[in-house]
């Protein structure tokens, strides 16, 4: 006989304290004492229990997930340095939106309301940016999970305002070292290269199937990675400025469309809030289909422009569940789940509302649009199909074939989460220099530019589409060979315009280790350092913040968590670059089986994102002539703490970089000058392994020799592993022509910027000291340090 | 004058259409990106159109191999309307996906109703985007007329060798002059990896159909319309020449040869 499929009540009412820690626990809910108290209180008012269906609807809208729980918590943070401490209160969420409120520029259109931040474009267009993570299905699942990883960001495009058209996709990667030794695995636990190879295909199969160019990047390897990597996925829209806002009326339809619905991917949203451990049930994972989503992406945007539609939100985490109760706040919707088209029969009433299936979108539709409509998705080969209604009721009502399964106050549901208070403290450290009793400085360049973190990511990058939509100006390789890297990304969007797009990011978990204060500044500096150097504008940049942390229960990480933070908020506000969107992805730690955790080091993204009036005054990388000459802007400074220099040599501690804003943007004005005058004929800047680290990279892009002194370099030069190494902000390497150094200088007059060398034919790079040569590197030795480091 | 209307043929996966479509437009073509399931439902005819192209993507997601499934409708959906098409000599573009779909279809290299090339996994076994030399071969195709002796493109597949069934189709090949294009290195010899990016065959990029007027290419050439599309734009020789961008220079053949 057949099961039969109906809602199952869940006792909640006569449950002690442990039977609701242990009921959380078996239906992996995800909520603590706290939060399942508040669930038994709401449902003793109403004088029942809940359905199976309510209890979960409850914990996947209250998942940290969902609802970044800990963001929005109330803060008792304290600082404590060597002879003082303060205290202050802090809820992070706020530290980072009041940047946007206090910079209020008008250019921000939609900032953190919607699936991703938009900001204005040309009159008549603007651009959407949402960066992600999926870190848990990725360490699981590596394939699968980064492909529904950019799966889901791109959903988020297609359903911010009335929908945008996906133009870009970027990936940032955070994995353990590929030469990890297999037998020091736990148990369950994949080796770092099975993970990196299934993550970069994942994303290169979706992506490219997408018909998205992926074109902006970065991977990082370190230990701390190899029990929980990290994958961020994100993706830039073009969009209609007319077409920002969305707004659901009374009476409109749901209609849900795209791919089927199933068992996958159930509970990943509560699941993904969680520790990571042995034994977690493959079910959580979704399984994703590429084609099904370019098709819905099509007809979308077709419908979009035909006005067929009033709101629409993308199934991602919680799905459906996610989806309509997002939609109905403030009104509320009546769902009849039968309707729901699914993969195989016989599913669950929860089930069908929780699943989180990929490639569905959720529309509100005026009844006389939905004819015209569900025909134009018919006509693509699109289901969509009516599942209930919005309407003005307050409450949101599940039904399954007649009977109500669910039935719950929207206020509740949305509000009703108890504020969770939490303590928080961070030891800042002592900065004190360490220095090497190193000579040897070739070997150290030539192995430098073979650390993984540095070497050419070309293995990569290839895999990639970075050209489709043939909007792609500044490509993500540069150079004679197409070998030198690029620091970030232009598009050119527009067939009738030529107005672009420049998007680049910022990370560096290193800095954090030992001050993630200064991390955050260091991320927000790289990713607006890496727009200006191919042109981007300094003063036209929005960022978008990616937070992903270990085991946030623990007040001293969540210290550096608000530490963090309040990097964020400062530089951001420093460099008068606003938030316009952003996620945070916490637990990232491993449960070894005798209970203790192992954290990922806390890890910041910084995206960004800049518009500029013409493509075609931008830059590369790439040394274009012998005899021109080259400057080094910014100072350099005795900063090694968290360079890739002291990691090759197992050093500790160190100062670690802090920007100077205000130094870095008067110099980053002038550059954004500068390159549009076409003075400019090569920028780069200086980040992992320093001012050497980016000479060489372009000197390999242009396939020409130079010969710098560093007695020239401006700042702290007494020290040739300083000059070197260092790894201070605000640098860049500029080649300039003779006929423009007058006019160089002189727009440069009064900041820290010297010339400190030359382009010469000789493929080789000369480096010395006051006159006298230290070592040098021919193009073939870079070459192969550099390109041969990282293998597929 | 009237322009000439050019068809870009969309399905699900298509993916190329919106900047074939530009390309097109900026040599003076008028265009329409519409579904194949318009032409199969007679909602549209391909006998309205002066041209025709198939653009890259991955039509129905590659499932089976490469523009199989495409091949299929066309070959059972679409195959009078186009032999009609092809007949009249109306121009017919295959990039990429559609240069796997021409081929699987038999449409190319032509002259039988059976399949006879393919293109395969690259040898290297993945997915690669980059940019090649290519030598235009002194073909029938009267869409490369004109065109410099090497022109650079970029590619971006994972199943772009081009194999033939027999040695005879190869022969065949040369002396009908239906090579149209082939990958080369920088000094205009048939090279190895990365040169010829994926392994084919005598170095084949591009072929035609007996008549010259069917075109199949494995390079994209709507993403070489502008100055700016090339990887190395900004370097000071680019920047000075003067010189049209290959893509450019294809597609306004193509579109000269209808007016």
């Amino acid at each position: 006989m057949k099961p039969r499929v109906q809602a199952k009540e869940i006792e909640v009412l006569q449950a002690a304290d442990e039977q609701l820690v242990f009921l959380s626990q078996k239906h992996l809910l995800s909520l603590d004492l706290v939060e399942m108290k508040a669930v038994k209180k709401y449902f003793t008012q109403l004088g029942r229990n809940p359905t199976d269906c309510e209890l979960e609807t409850i914990a996947q809208t209250w998942s940290e997930h969902c609802v970044h729980r800990t963001f929005k918590a109330l803060i008792d943070y304290q600082e404590i340095g060597c002879q003082w401490r303060k205290s202050e209160k802090v809820i992070c969420l706020k530290e980072i939106s009041q940047v946007t409120k206090r910079l209020n520029k008008r250019w921000c259109l939609s900032v953190f309301k919607d699936n991703a931040g938009v900001i204005a474009f040309t009159g008549e267009w603007a651009i959407a940016f949402k960066v992600e993570t999926h870190n848990h299905p990725s360490a699981l699942e590596p394939y699968g999970g980064a492909g529904t990883g950019i799966g889901g960001v791109i959903r988020d495009i297609l359903g911010v305002g009335l929908g945008a058209k996906p133009i870009l996709n970027t990936d940032v990667f955070c994995f353990g070292p590929l030469d990890f030794p297999p037998e020091e695995l736990p148990e369950g636990v994949l080796h770092p290269r099975r993970i990196f190879k299934g993550v970069v295909s994942g994303v290169r199969d979706y992506g490219n199937r997408m018909g998205i160019p992926t074109a902006n990047g970065s991977i990082i390897f370190d230990p701390g990675y190899v029990y929980n990597c990290l994958v961020f996925c994100g993706t830039l829209g073009l969009m209609p400025a007319d077409k920002v806002f969305k707004e659901v009326k009374s009476g409109d339809l749901i209609v849900v469309a795209g791919g089927r619905t199933g068992r996958d991917g159930i509970h990943g949203a509560t699941f993904s809030s969680a520790s990571l451990k042995k034994d977690i049930p493959p079910s959580v994972v979704q399984i994703g289909h590429p084609i099904v989503e370019k098709k819905l992406l099509d007809v979308l945007l077709k419908a979009r422009d035909l006005n067929l539609y009033r709101a629409i939100t993308d199934c991602g985490a919680g799905g459906l569940s996610s989806a309509v109760g997002e939609m109905a706040k403030g009104l509320g919707a009546m769902v009849h789940l039968e309707k729901v088209p699914l993969k195989y029969p016989e599913m669950m009433p929860w089930e069908i509302w929780l699943s989180e299936s990929q490639e569905r979108m959720v529309l509100a539709v005026p009844p006389e649009k939905e004819k015209s409509l569900i025909s134009l998705f018919h006509s693509e080969d699109v289901e969509a199909t009516v599942i209930g209604q919005f309407e003005n009721s307050g409450w949101l009502v599940l039904k399954y074939q007649g009977e109500i399964v669910g039935q719950l106050d929207l206020n509740f549901l949305h509000q009703g989460l108890p504020k969770r208070k939490l303590k928080a403290f961070f030891q800042v450290p002592e900065s004190k220099s360490v220095f090497l009793e190193n000579t040897d400085w070739k070997e150290t360049v030539v192995q430098l530019l073979c650390d993984p973190v540095i070497a050419s990511k070309e293995i990569v990058i290839r895999q990639y589409d970075h050209e489709v939509q043939g909007q792609t100006i500044i490509k993500p390789l540069s150079g004679v060979e197409q070998a030198g890297p690029s620091d970030a990304v232009v598009l050119k969007p527009l067939s009738d315009s030529l107005a672009g797009v420049v998007v680049s990011c910022g990370i560096n978990p290193s800095y954090g280790q030992i001050d993630p204060y200064a991390m955050a500044g260091c991320c927000v500096e790289e990713s607006i350092r890496n727009l200006v150097c191919v042109g981007g504008d300094p003063c036209r940049v929005a960022l978008l913040d990616n937070f992903c942390w270990g085991n946030t229960a623990d007040p001293e990480l969540l210290g550096s968590l608000v530490r963090c933070v309040k990097g964020c908020r400062d530089f951001a506000l420093a460099y008068g670059a606003p938030y316009i969107s952003g996620k945070d992805s916490l637990n990232n730690f491993y449960r070894r089986p005798d209970g203790s955790a192992i954290s990922i080091p806390g890890t910041l993204l910084i995206s960004a994102v800049s518009v500029i009036p013409d493509v075609r005054k931008t830059c590369s990388s790439d040394l274009k002539r012998p005899g021109n000459y080259l400057y080094l802007c910014g100072e350099t400074r005795d900063e090694l703490g968290g360079s890739r220099y002291y990691h090759l040599f197992h050093c500790q501690g160190g100062k670690v970089p802090i920007p100077r804003p205000e130094e870095s943007k008067r110099v980053m004005k002038k550059l954004y000058q500068a390159i549009r005058k076409r003075w400019v004929k090569a920028c780069h800047d200086c980040s992992e392994g320093g001012f050497i680290v980016a000479l060489s990279e372009m000197v390999l892009g242009g396939t020409w020799g130079a010969e710098v002194d560093l007695t020239k370099i401006p700042g702290d030069n007494g020290k040739v592993e300083t000059c070197l190494f260092s790894e201070s902000q605000g640098r860049f390497i500029v080649e300039v022509a003779q006929e423009h150094q007058e006019k160089f200088e002189e727009l440069f007059h009064g900041l820290p910027v010297n010339m400190i060398g030359q382009v010469i034919p000789e493929s080789t790079l000369t480096v010395r000291m006051a006159g006298k040569e230290l070592f040098h590197l021919s193009l073939g030795e870079i070459a192969r340090a550099w390109q041969g480091a990282l293998s597929w | 004058m009237v322009k000439p209307r050019f068809l870009i043929l969309r399905v699900a996966g298509t993916n190329c259409d919106q900047e074939t479509q530009w390309a097109l437009e900026m040599v003076g073509a008028k265009t329409e990106r519409v579904h194949l399931n318009e032409f199969i439902t007679r909602r549209k005819n391909l006998s309205d159109y002066d041209g025709l192209v198939l653009p890259g993507g991955f039509s129905y997601g590659d499932d089976i191999a490469a523009g199989k499934v495409l091949a299929n409708q066309l070959t059972y959906r679409l195959r009078d309307d186009l032999l009609a098409f092809v007949d009249q000599r109306k121009p017919v573009i295959g990039i990429c996906n559609g240069f796997q779909a021409l081929v699987k279809s038999a449409f190319l290299p032509g002259g039988s109703t059976l399949q006879q090339a393919t293109l395969a996994w690259n040898d290297s076994g993945r997915f690669e985007d980059r940019w090649v030399y290519l030598k235009v071969e002194p073909s029938i195709c009267p869409f490369t007329r004109g065109l410099p002796e090497m022109i650079r493109l970029p590619v971006a597949h994972a199943e772009g060798k081009f194999m033939v069934k027999h040695k005879k189709l190869l022969e065949s090949l040369e002396r009908r002059r239906q090579i149209a294009f082939r990958y080369v290195t920088p000094a205009g010899e048939i090279g190895g990896y990365p040169y010829n990016p994926n392994g084919s065959v005598a170095g084949i990029a591009g072929i035609c159909n007996p008549t010259g007027t069917v075109l199949g290419m494995m390079p994209h050439p709507e993403r070489a319309v502008l100055r700016e599309h090339y990887p190395d734009w900004l370097r000071e020789e680019e920047l000075v020449n003067d010189w049209n961008p290959a893509g450019w220079l294809i597609f306004r053949n193509v579109v000269n040869y209808v007016s």
